[in-house]
């Protein structure tokens, strides 16, 4: 269960910012994921940790992690050379609920490194384009520099069916684009609450003003879903380090709906 | 079925243990205090010796009756031997092996009903999920238990509103209560399995018991019942707790909390561990390795940014919400067995059932 697995292959990696990095890992045999769920990578030697899949599900031989370089073990995974074998655990965890959003709205809010988590669910919604009825993306990054996958980003503005809504938290001089918090776009967008479902990924502080946001507008706390983060280092219910009240992240999470996580997210120090 | 057994049939029973092929481990006097130990024979047993405890203390003392098992719990539990408090997981060489025990199964001698308790608890955590833990597994497989029930209860005991004692009700092969009163030195004993049986077959000095043994037997474990020195409020935990996340209790509990994580050493029930990748220096071999943690230090919460849990009133409130309620949600039993051990080994003398007391007459 720990390192037994048969190593990946990093095919290719691509820098998405100053900090952030894409692997694109050839798995042993075709690997099935669903959107949401995460892998435990391993930097030989140096540590372990939970990393989302950032790529399409359908692509079963090429599996994508978008990872920040923030600490050790990050730091080593951004800076693998591709032809390297990585260990991959995985995959991990509850996933983003597509089913219950058909037939309405679907709104997907990401705050930062929140987007790579949240990228399959939009492969996955714009495949099975015809079972929603509208599609928004609310991305914010703390500067443009920031930004990750900019140029899909440029391409799903683009299309008529899917609303793109991207701010900063400070603006440069070439930035035209809106300046503020992610929980401020929710009131520029149009969408019908009583339907709605909305996935969510980023800051904790992000994700709670978020979710008063839609509250107010009337989505349901039973349609609303976040990705919850908690230190992780077994990935198998067993370490007890991704608690968050009655759920073992690893397991439970890291998708749980606002309904269930309602009592323990508005406390500090949970 | 119920034997009794003199001194010489324990001797017998526990070589007859060992004939098959078990290591025995019991309690042995060692480091001040009664721990579990390896045993070769009934001489190893803490004969004569009991414990006193309370908050914060622990004292060894004599008995004038030589009992075998006149104490109550030591600091350790079978979790020292089950879960071990380090163990590598992975090495790269020799490829891919790890700390699995190929060693001898382990028989364990005189354990407490609360232990066994535990032991399930552990079993829950460790193999009843979708992943269960290789190395736990081996060193569980096979484990051969002789229980043994309570002749008194500790200060810091309340296994009975745990509903985890003073009777080894489940999970044992064999449970002895040791009488030594009138008619003798004797060992009342119960068989639990069909291997109880079996090794019960080979301790010649096992005879069938007469009613008077068994009645002895049973009063004083009814005797003990009544003796429990604490006792957890009879109120529902989960909704207590969930119900009390910000009571003023936990910063007057803070005040006095060390973190120093005692209680969770301690505990048979606590399994969180961290997980160490290290390598030599020449960066060729790499091992994975685990130990016991605790949520009272900083690093079990740490996140990229920082702890979740920076103070000793969270760090706390979420030991003992976990124990007694969250721990029901994740495994579907209660961490928590009664045994005292957070009590008597929390050098501030913190009492987990008068935290809930405090709680539950203020809400
Ligand atoms: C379910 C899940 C999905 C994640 N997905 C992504 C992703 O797609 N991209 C990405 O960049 N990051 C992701 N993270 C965060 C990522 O795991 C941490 O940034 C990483 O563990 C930091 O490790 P480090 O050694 O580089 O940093 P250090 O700060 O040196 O961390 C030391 C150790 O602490 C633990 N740790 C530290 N931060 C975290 C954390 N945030 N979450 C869990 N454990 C932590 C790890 O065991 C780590 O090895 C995810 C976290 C979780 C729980
Ligand atoms: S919480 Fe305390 S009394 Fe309960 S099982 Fe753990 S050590 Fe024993
Ligand atoms: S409750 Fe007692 S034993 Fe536990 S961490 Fe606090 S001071 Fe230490």
């Amino acid at each position: 269960m720990w390192a037994d697995t048969e190593p990946w292959r990093l095919a290719a990696a691509r820098r998405e910012s100053a900090d952030t990095v894409t692997l694109g890992l050839e798995p042993p045999a075709p690997f099935v994921f669903d959107p949401g769920q995460f892998n435990m990578l391993y930097a030989a030697g140096i540590g372990e940790v939970p990393i989302s899949i950032s790529g399409d599900p359908g692509q079963r031989t090429r599996i994508l992690h978008t990872i920040r370089d923030v600490g050790a073990v990050t730091h080593a995974l951004c800076a693998t050379p591709p032809g390297t074998e990585i260990g991959v655990r995985g995959p991990y965890g509850s996933h983003w609920p597509l089913h219950t959003a058909e037939g309405g709205d679907l709104i997907i809010v990401a705050g930062g490194i929140g987007l790579p988590p949240l990228r399959p669910a939009i492969y996955q919604a714009l495949r099975h384009r015809d079972r929603y009825q509208r599609l928004v993306l609310l991305y914010g990054a703390r500067t443009p520099r920031d930004l990750l996958f900019t140029g899909e980003l440029a391409r799903w503005r683009g299309r008529f069916d899917l609303t793109v809504e991207v701010t900063v938290d400070v603006g440069d001089r070439d930035w035209r684009g809106n300046v503020g918090v992610v929980p401020d776009l929710i009131g520029r967008v149009t969408f019908e609450p009583g339907t709605a479902t909305a996935f969510m990924v980023g800051p904790e502080i992000m994700m709670r003003f978020t979710v008063r946001a839609l509250l107010e507008r009337g989505v349901p706390e039973d349609r609303v879903f976040l990705s919850m983060e908690r230190n992780m280092q077994c990935a198998a219910a067993l370490c007890g380090h991704c608690q968050l009240g009655p759920f073992l992240l690893c397991r439970d999470g890291p998708v749980l709906s606002y309904r269930q996580l309602a009592r323990w997210i508005s406390l500090r120090e949970i | 079925m119920r034997y009794v057994l003199d001194l010489g049939g324990l001797g017998q029973l526990l070589a007859a243990l060992r004939q098959r092929g078990f290591r025995l481990i019991g309690p042995v006097v060692a480091d001040g205090a009664i721990c579990y130990g390896e045993i070769t024979s009934a001489a190893d047993l803490p004969a004569g010796w009991t414990d006193e405890q309370d908050g914060g203390t622990y004292r060894l003392k004599r008995r004038d009756d030589g009992a075998l098992f006149g104490y109550n719990v030591g600091p350790q539990s079978p979790k020292k031997y089950l879960f071990p408090a380090s163990a590598t997981l992975w090495r790269s060489h020799p490829p891919g092996t790890a700390d699995t025990d190929d060693e001898k199964p382990f028989a364990f001698i005189g354990v407490r009903s609360c232990e066994l308790h535990a032991i399930a608890v552990q079993d829950r955590v460790f193999l009843g999920g979708q992943h269960p833990d290789p190395l736990y597994a081996a060193r569980r497989d096979g484990a051969f238990i002789v229980a043994v029930n309570c002749g008194q209860a500790a200060r810091t005991c309340f296994c009975v509103s745990m509903s985890a004692g003073p009777k080894a009700d489940a999970g044992f092969d064999l449970a002895l209560t040791e009488l030594t009163g009138e008619g003798g030195h004797r060992f009342l004993a119960e068989t639990g399995t069909p291997r109880g049986e079996e090794v019960i077959a080979d301790t010649p000095g096992a005879q069938p018991a007469s009613p008077r043994d068994a009645t002895a037997a049973d009063q004083i474990i009814e005797r003990t019942a009544a003796q429990m020195g604490r006792a957890m409020p009879a109120v529902d935990l989960r909704d207590l707790l969930y119900g009390n996340l910000e009571h003023p209790r936990w910063d007057d509990v803070a005040a006095r909390c060390l973190t120093c994580g005692n209680c969770t050493m301690a505990c048979p029930t606590c399994f969180c561990f961290s997980v160490e990748d290290v390598t030599d220096l020449a960066g060729r071999a790499a091992e994975r390795n685990r130990s016991w943690d605790s949520c009272f230090t900083l690093d079990h919460s740490y996140i990229h940014g920082g702890p979740v849990r920076t103070s000793a009133r969270s760090r706390y409130r979420q030991w003992m919400t976990h124990k007694l309620a969250t721990w029901t949600g994740q495994f579907g039993t209660s961490g928590c067995v009664g045994c005292g051990r957070c009590i008597t080994w929390c050098p501030a003398g913190i009492d987990i059932t008068e935290e809930v007391a405090a709680i539950a007459a203020d809400t």
